[in-house]
């Protein structure tokens, strides 16, 4: 009852913000001053051709006319068509998503993998020079945004130290034919471990850049909650059980030290995925900010505008995952009536 | 348990002080770019092209960090590049702390209606991916240095409207409120003149950290290609020069990258800094 | 009768070197209930941290020896110690609000540390558990293995962490205030069941507690502490009956007793508190020496 409840009412905030954000999004666009179509054309086009095309895009109607007209189109799965490949933009951004998504995922991987593992060691070693340790590199991981860690990365692991591939998604070399655009996991369900080799190779220096500034945090959140939990009766009770302080911290304190830090990380999650634009660009990794940037340099409003839509969608389905999880992995919240 | 005290204090200052030196070295470095900077910085000499740094076999003297590969120095370009950065980080700083501050006092003090109105704002405003649509508005605005700061201050007001709007909130709720009211201020007058100076430290630390975020968008714009026009130094057009030809000539990338590294992190260790200096709980 | 645990000379100290107990001795017999008595500060629960491990950070054993079923758990390795009290040692906590984990459902709760460290099967543990259970009067033991800690009363977590500490067999329990925490009228239940349990299982069982009244019921000895010093060590009939130490008469003077539940209170005077901190003093002069 209360995990369809807290659903509900989620799923309605969510309709809301999603369209807040089309509003938004729209009206930028055409509010501004500044001819959006002027701008498309190359210069020295004549004021015809601005019409016709102005008329091809429905831009000659009134601002709410033209919302409703893109909104039916949307609800029915059209997001209207990209000027600079003149391709619907709903297929075009869809064939990009899965890129994006392996990504991102991969990325919080590695944060949860890193912070958690230097939450965990901080707590089992707290209030020693371990402890200073990690509270030192986890403030400078953070104060370090996503994009200079992936040029960091560049130059330490590309430059110095060519071991990792720094751009592109896959070695043209591998040549196989893939079914769907989720070439990772259908990698992993054909088991071809050469792909996922070459896959999660090409993934490693972005998907780093992106989870280092997130493990930092995880791992200060983390290991203050754990801090907390610690001093608590239960875990003192398991100590007296034979538990070795390690088992102690994993078994009795970790369950209850993730909960209240799951929602920041939720949020949290949401700005890695924000970042995927910029880190995706740096390393020429063929996902949906890089066809972004490129859509931008191209004034390819229509484009622009399905991505952010996207890109906002995305947000708020993380947001709506990290709720649900929230009352599912806590007892009070399910089984309360 | 004063000892323990001492030694925390100690580290602080150091961070502070070394952060707030080379902020102060790069201010200076703008002002007097003409005359710090050893070269012109748009000069273009194809014959002087991918001079390697001063230590190295084959540098050419005068150019102390190498040149690019139209011949242009590096180290000039930085120090130029430098004023474009500072620009921004303070402007676009500035004026998003004034807005998002505003209504982040508005909100929680007043709240009501207008806490209502700006706390659904920032809510939707969480929901856009906070490059893309930076992306977005330079896509809208057409590039350049107006543009970078205006689209900062339009996704960054919510950062301060947010912890201000918290802020404003326990403080109003603080009985030193209250009696001023009791003795027949305004609320204007009490929001102003014992709302503000209670958050300001805060307001102050934010806006430092702001200035970090302002100077790596700029970066990231230019890097991008979105910033200002081509022909004026940026450190993020360096940088993605530098990305091209990283295997012929790493110094290209390497020093506005240091340079960069190094600015972010101080505006982040300054405010973070500030931020432990002013918070009460933990002073 | 020998003791089962014994502490002899127990000094443990604040980092900075402030003594929290001074040369503490006592012994627990196989079987039997001693009290450990004294006011709130007196270091009365710092005892049964020291011998079961978990003494807060800041506090250190300086000098001393637990004797524990014929060992000294001081030289023992902090891991081969951690595993001894575990397999022969218990602790029945002081508040049944915030000892159980609240993300785990009782019965993992009470049988996975008999898995774990004991090495019993999933069945037998599960068995042992209901068992336990049934013996600490809770109804419906299947169903409350399956509820989490939050759907239960104070009463009803207090027995069944009294179930999970008599769960391993244990030759010593240590029961830390184990009504303090709990209504009045609960109070009493849980107090039989202790003994019910301590008397069944005929376990040694440090019973530690600043209510002489809860002694006087439930103690065959019992050790008087204040400021981290036992002034008195006696059975409990020549306690009640003719108190020794100055502050253990006071103490005494100061209960309600049930049989002359009309009879008014002596606080104690500071004439005697006075005595005993000189006394103090005078150990603390000796300890330096």
């Amino acid at each position: 009852m209360a995990l369809l409840r807290t659903f509900l009412l989620r799923l309605v905030t969510t309709i809301i913000t999603l369209f807040g954000v089309a509003v938004i999004v729209f009206v930028v666009i055409r509010v501004v001053p500044g001819n959006p179509i002027a701008m498309m054309l190359p210069p020295g086009a004549t004021e015809d051709d601005i019409a016709q095309l102005q008329a091809l895009y429905g831009f000659d109607k009134s601002i709410l006319e033209q919302f409703i007209i893109w909104l039916s189109g949307v609800v029915q799965g059209d997001f209207g068509t990209s000027i600079s490949t003149r391709q619907p933009v709903a297929g075009l951004v869809l064939n990009r998503l899965p890129a994006t998504l392996e990504l991102s995922i991969i990325s919080l991987i590695f944060a949860v993998l890193m912070g958690g593992t230097m939450a965990l060691l901080g707590t089992r070693y707290r209030d020693g020079k371990a402890e200073g340790v990690i509270d030192v590199i986890a403030g400078m991981a953070l104060s370090i945004p996503d994009f200079l860690w992936g040029l960091i990365l560049i130059l330490l692991f590309g430059v110095l130290w060519p071991v990792f591939h720094i751009s592109g998604r896959i070695s043209p070399a591998l040549n196989i034919d893939f079914s769907t655009q989720f070439y990772l996991f259908e990698a992993i369900l054909r088991l071809r471990f050469d792909v996922i080799y070459d896959l999660i190779g090409h993934m490693l220096m972005p998907a780093l850049a992106l989870a280092i500034p997130l493990a930092a945090i995880i791992a200060q959140l983390l290991k203050q909650s754990l801090k907390e939990t610690m001093h608590l009766d239960y875990v003192t009770l398991a100590r007296t059980k034979g538990y070795s302080e390690g088992k102690v911290i994993t078994r009795e304190a970790l369950p209850n030290a993730v909960l209240p830090t799951l929602t920041l990380v939720g949020v949290q999650f949401t700005f890695l995925i924000g970042g995927t634009v910029i880190i995706e660009r740096l390393f020429s990794y063929e996902g949906l900010g890089n066809m972004a940037i490129d859509a931008v340099i191209n004034r390819d409003l229509p484009l622009i505008q399905g991505i952010v839509i996207l890109f906002a969608l995305l947000f708020t389905l993380v947001n709506l995952t990290v709720d649900i999880l929230y009352v599912v992995l806590n007892p009070r919240l399910r089984n309360a009536r | 348990m004063q000892d323990e005290r001492g030694a925390l204090k100690r580290p602080l200052g150091l961070r502070l002080w070394l952060s707030g030196s080379w902020l102060t070295l790069l201010f200076f470095a703008a002002l007097f770019a003409p005359l710090i900077a050893p070269k012109d910085p748009l000069m273009q000499d194809l014959f002087l092209g991918r001079m390697p740094p001063f230590w190295e076999s084959g540098a050419e003297p005068g150019f102390w960090l190498g040149t690019d590969s139209l011949g242009r120095d590096v180290l000039s370009r930085i120090v130029y590049g430098a004023r474009l950065t500072l620009i921004v980080a303070f402007v676009a700083g500035v004026l998003t702390c004034i807005i998002g501050a505003t209504l982040g006092l508005i909100a929680g003090y007043y709240r009501g209606w207008a806490d209502r109105i700006i706390s659904r704002f920032v809510d939707i405003w969480m929901a856009f991916p906070p490059i893309l649509f930076a992306i977005l508005l330079i896509a809208v605005l057409g590039p350049g240095l107006f543009s970078i700061i205006i689209a900062i201050i339009i996704i960054d007001w919510t950062r301060f409207a947010r912890v201000i709007r918290a802020e404003a909130m326990s403080q109003g709720a603080m009985d030193y409120v209250a009696s001023a009211q009791v003795a027949g201020r305004t609320k204007l007058d009490t929001m102003l003149s014992e709302i503000l100076p209670n958050v300001l430290p805060t307001i102050i630390a934010l806006l430092t950290l702001e200035m970090g975020i302002g100077v790596i968008v700029e970066a990231i714009l230019s890097f991008v290609n979105l910033s200002i026009s081509t022909d004026s130094p940026t450190w993020g057009g360096m940088i993605s020069e530098g990305r091209t030809s990283i295997h012929q000539a790493w110094w290209v990338l390497v020093f506005p990258l240091i340079t960069l590294f190094l600015t972010v992190l101080s505006f982040s260790q300054l405010g973070e800094g500030l931020k432990d200096r002013f918070d009460p709980v933990l002073r | 009768m020998t003791a089962y645990l014994s502490i002899r000379n127990l000094t443990v100290t604040l980092t900075g070197g402030t003594p929290i107990l001074r040369n503490v001795s006592l012994d627990v017999v196989a079987g039997q209930v001693h009290g450990l008595v004294g006011e709130s500060g007196a270091g009365k629960s710092m005892i049964g941290k020291a011998v079961l491990g978990t003494l807060p950070r800041a506090l250190t054993i300086s000098t001393g020896e637990i004797w524990l079923d014929g060992v000294n758990i001081l030289t023992l390795k902090p891991s081969q110690r951690r595993q001894r009290i575990g397999a022969i040692a218990a602790l029945i906590p002081q508040d049944p609000l915030t000892a159980l984990n609240p993300s785990k459902r009782i019965g993992p709760q009470i049988t996975r540390r008999l898995v774990d460290i004991l090495g019993w099967s999933k069945q037998v543990a599960t068995a042992r558990a209901l068992e336990l259970l049934a013996e600490v009067q809770i109804p419906d033991p299947v169903r409350v293995m399956r509820t989490y800690p939050h759907e239960l009363s104070g009463g009803m977590r207090q027995r069944i962490l009294i179930a999970s500490a008599f769960a391993a067999e244990p030759k010593l329990i240590i029961a830390d205030e184990p009504t303090t925490a709990l209504d009045v009228t609960v109070q009493k239940q849980i107090l039989r069941l202790i003994s019910d349990m301590q008397t069944r299982h005929s376990t040694a069982l440090l019973f530690v507690t600043h209510d002489l009244g809860v002694v006087s019921k439930v103690c065959d000895t019992l050790s008087v502490l204040y400021a981290g010093k036992v002034v008195e060590d006696a059975r409990m009939h020549r306690f009640f009956m003719r108190p020794i130490h100055p502050y253990s008469a006071a103490l005494l003077a100061a209960t309600p007793t049930y049989t002359d539940p009309t009879g008014s209170l002596t606080p104690v005077s500071p004439k005697v508190i006075k005595a005993v901190e000189q006394e103090i003093q005078e150990h603390d002069m000796r300890a330096r020496q």
